[in-house]
């Protein structure tokens, strides 16, 4: 079964004919040619494929693309590019936060919808204090919220280091 | 201004590519009218395929090809001798199923969401046969096999029951350690693509020429028409030295639908259709004198392999030349199991042989009274104690001495359970580290235009480890150019010949010719040729250093662990390591893989086990839900301190491997912390709250909580 779909991906509007069992992920890498998104695990257990859902971090592979009618999607293309990196894709390279890459952009689109969670103060697990406007960023927090997302390079601490450093800017 | 820019911390010079997602891996690549391949694999552990129904596949929208063993196209047979890597891989080449999660058939079809569907209308019936799928229990028909990577499978020197009795204490214990899945975040898969004859696939591949040389082969078709291409690789750690049926199943299929296919594995089926790590059982024994010093060595290992296909989990080897001890002793036995096939994982032999090795030194060094660094100070060989050959190079003791006094080692609680943080009680331990030093030959073409924009060129491959960035600033130390001036290309057959990433080799081999190919190139600038239209191919090999001098890189790691006294949790605190590791080319790099080396090794102390279901055979956990890595929570601070140095033994630039030094010991440093936190002796990885538990209950233990 086909099913019609309108999307904003990267500013660009994009309206697709596509099978409804088409998840996000599938859409931006096959129908797209947007294959900077990952496909790590196809089950929401890697975070490989985070994009931002209305600047929200969500899971491509987790999400059909049926379901996403009329919203607006920024992908690791649409954050910066060679040229113009985003802050967060320059303080990655500075602090050598990858090894493959593979789960890079999947990381840096996380990292940039976690910063925005702290600031709307959307608690974590480790946050001591719920009452708070918005959540310090410190490291507790970044290493619990990028938890989903999977590094078998392991860079973790370069890649802490470089949400630290970009989110202070 | 440097004098070099060899061993800088420069920036990835592709990491611009990679953050911005423009990298292109297998998966990535995109083709004209493509269809996708699904992959079906078996529900049984051992038997005979009846019947594939592939009826109600075929008839699913969109399908365009069902294969099966039945309709296959004929392939060279497999290959059980030969190089490993660049053998012939048939698929779907007979009716004997020989693992649970073995490919038994191919669904391609327009979409990959058709492809997926249809995938599941596959009905294949067996002739199912009783498998053995446990280690322990199939202890019995344990064998000795012909020879280790290393050399021999056992050793011995001296009388090691004598020199084990005359020890005033000794340690005999037996460790575990479970099957572990490599799983690199990026799925293998492969684009296969036919232009008459000729075909091109991109696959995820460490080793471009074993690919080719598997592709080519298995296809029987001549190497000439094959180019496989891995520009770049998401991840490999030993998972993509083999090809898998990805890569022959998408060329199968393309060849026979004219068109290209494209054939991704799911991460559950990586778990099986790719190698693991095999489950060892080790004993270990130690004797020493009241001063320390060692009098016996034992180090015996059994471990899993496929029963089609040997692989020799070499455990062992390096105890072969990590200790002094007059009275020495190493075995190997593989158990053949109706499992998947076993390979390198990182580390291959060394990170679970270290596992076992530096928990039992922990063990002696309590025993004796002994600090534990100290142990292995006062067992420092003066050469190679089997080998009876000089070492190249050997920093283990600097290593140890600096980890020491980096970490504040001294102010470690000798009694273990005595050190408090709120419910945590802590503890600190150590590991050295040892990992065999390789070379292989490799050949580098470089190239210089008009502009002096060098180009270099090899079929080696960059999975993750800087081999991009290092081999820019060879060649830009080598001619004197800023390193934007040069541009490395990497991961395609076309290009000159190189033993691949694997081994932590790929620096050491390939280093030398990219050196060597812009000395031609500098030779011909000197004679007053060019700039533009030089070019040079240098072949570059080891030579008789290897045998003449043993050669390992070193290290130590130091963990603070804290142990959850009411749910036995571990959790790491802190990590440092100090590497020995010659000559470093990039020290950010360098240092990334020795970090994600030393977190591996967290992994494996705490986390990572692959559970077999001794039913069927299958690892049950098969997921990265149910598989479990570190993630950052787990990870606080790591870090790795490079000792200064250089191995002209190991290679004229100097370098030693890198990639594989951080895991090995990294895990039993955690594993000492722990009995040094809370007094629980775990020899049974990973780790898990369970077991520490159950050893906290014990009365002895209850005492140290208090």
């Amino acid at each position: 079964m086909t099913v019609d779909v309108g999307l904003t991906v990267n500013g660009v509007r994009h309206d697709l004919k596509v099978d409804s069992r088409t998840t996000l992920l599938d859409l931006l890498r096959e129908h797209l040619g947007l294959t900077g998104t990952k496909k790590g695990c196809d089950h929401g257990q890697c975070g490989a494929c985070t994009v931002l859902v209305d600047g929200v971090r969500k899971n491509a592979c987790m999400n059909l693309a049926a379901s996403l009618d009329g919203r607006g999607i920024v992908t690791i293309e649409g954050l910066g590019t060679e040229q113009a990196l985003h802050p967060m894709q320059a303080a990655f390279i500075e602090h050598d936060g990858f090894q493959c890459g593979y789960c890079t952009p999947g990381q840096i689109c996380s990292a940039v919808g976690m910063l925005s969670e702290l600031k709307r103060g959307l608690p974590s697990a480790v946050t001591a204090d719920l009452r708070e406007a918005a959540v310090d960023m410190v490291e507790a927090e970044v290493r619990e919220r990028m938890s989903g997302n999977i590094c078998r390079c392991a860079a973790y601490p370069n890649i802490v280091a470089a949400i630290l450093d970009a989110g202070k800017a | 201004m440097p004098d070099t820019i060899l061993g800088q911390p420069i920036d990835r010079i592709d990491g611009k590519a990679k953050v911005t997602g423009a990298a292109r891996y297998a998966g990535d690549r995109r083709a004209e009218h493509p269809a996708f391949g699904v992959i079906v694999t078996s529900t049984v552990g051992r038997g005979t395929i009846n019947k594939v129904d592939i009826k109600e596949a075929q008839a699913a929208p969109g399908v365009v090809l069902v294969m099966s063993h039945e309709n296959a196209p004929a392939q060279a047979p497999f290959k059980h001798a030969g190089d490993r890597h660049a053998r012939p891989k048939p698929q779907l080449n007979g009716a004997r199923v020989h693992y649970y999660g073995e490919p038994v058939a191919l669904v391609v079809a327009d979409t990959f969401e058709q492809a997926t569907a249809a995938a599941r209308l596959v009905r294949v019936s067996y002739q199912t046969e009783m498998g053995a799928y446990d280690l322990a229990g199939n202890r019995r028909f344990a064998y000795t096999p012909a020879e280790l990577v290393q050399g021999k499978p056992d050793s011995s020197l001296g009388d090691f029951d004598k020199g084990f009795a005359q020890g005033a204490q000794t340690v005999d214990a037996t460790y575990t350690t479970p099957y572990q899945s490599h799983n690199p975040m990026e799925l293998v898969a492969s684009l296969a693509q036919w232009d008459g004859d000729r075909l091109t696939v991109h696959c995820a591949t460490q080793l471009v020429d074993a690919a080719h040389h598997s592709i080519a082969s298995t296809l029987r078709i001549p190497l000439e028409n094959v180019e496989v291409i891995s520009e770049f690789i998401g991840g490999g750690f030993g998972g993509k030295l083999p090809i898998y049926g990805d890569a022959i199943l998408a060329a199968l299929a393309a060849r026979q639908l004219k068109r290209p296919v494209k054939v991704t594995l799911t991460r559950q089926q990586m778990f099986s259709v790719t190698t693991h790590r095999a489950a060892t059982i080790q004993r270990v024994r130690l004797a020493a004198g009241t001063d320390g010093k060692l009098t016996a060595i034992a180090h015996e290992v059994m471990s899993q392999s496929a029963r089609m296909d040997e692989f020799v989990e070499s455990a062992a080897a390096s105890t072969r030349s990590m200790y002094a001890a007059p009275n020495r002793l190493t075995r190997h036995r593989v158990v053949p199991l109706d499992m998947p096939v076993s390979d390198s994982m990182r580390a291959p032999g060394d990170a679970v042989g270290q596992l076992a090795i530096e928990q039992a030194m922990d063990e002696l060094a309590y025993k004796l009274d002994l600090d534990p660094v100290e142990l292995r100070l006062r067992n420092e060989p003066t050469e190679d104690p089997e080998k009876h050959v000089p070492y190249s190079t050997r920093k283990l003791v600097e290593c140890l001495k600096r980890g020491a006094a980096e970490f504040g080692w001294d102010k470690r609680p000798s009694v273990p359970g005595t050190l408090k943080d709120g419910q945590w009680l802590v503890g600190f331990g150590v590991a050295a580290a040892i990992r065999g030093n390789y070379r292989r030959p490799a050949t580098a073409r470089v190239r210089m235009d008009e502009n002096r924009h060098v180009t270099v060129e090899m079929d080696m491959t960059d999975i993750g480890t800087g081999s991009y960035t290092i081999f820019a600033q060879v060649a830009a130390d080598a001619l004197g150019v800023p390193i934007g001036q040069v541009t490395v290309k990497l991961g395609d057959s076309s290009y000159p010949q190189t033993p691949g990433s694997g081994g932590s080799f790929g620096a050491a081999s390939c280093a030398p010719a990219v050196h060597d190919a812009c000395m031609e190139i500098k030779k011909k600038l000197d004679a007053g040729q060019g700039p533009g239209n030089l070019q040079a191919e240098v072949k570059s090999a080891p030579g008789e250093e290897f045998k003449k001098f043993s050669q390992y890189s070193y290290g130590a790691h130091f963990a603070e662990v804290g142990v959850d006294t009411s749910t036995g949790e571990a959790r790491l605190r802190r990590m440092l390591g100090v590497f020995d590791a010659g000559r470093i080319y990039n020290s950010k790099t360098a240092r990334s893989q020795l970090v994600g080396g030393m977190i591996w090794g967290v992994g494996s102390a705490l986390h990572e086990n692959a559970v077999v279901d001794q039913r069927y055979g299958l690892f049950v956990n098969h997921d990265l839900a149910g598989y479990h890595v570190p993630v950052h929570a787990d990870v606080p601070a790591v870090d790795a301190i490079m000792l200064a140095g250089f191995d002209g033994k190991s290679n004229e630039m100097g370098s030693k491997g890198v990639g594989e030094l951080g895991i090995c010991g990294a895990g039993a440093a955690v594993a000492n912390a722990i009995y040094n936190a809370c007094g629980v002796r775990i020899r049974d990885y990973p780790i898990t709250p369970d077991k520490v538990l159950r050893g906290l209950m014990r009365p002895a233990n209850l005492a140290q909580q208090r």
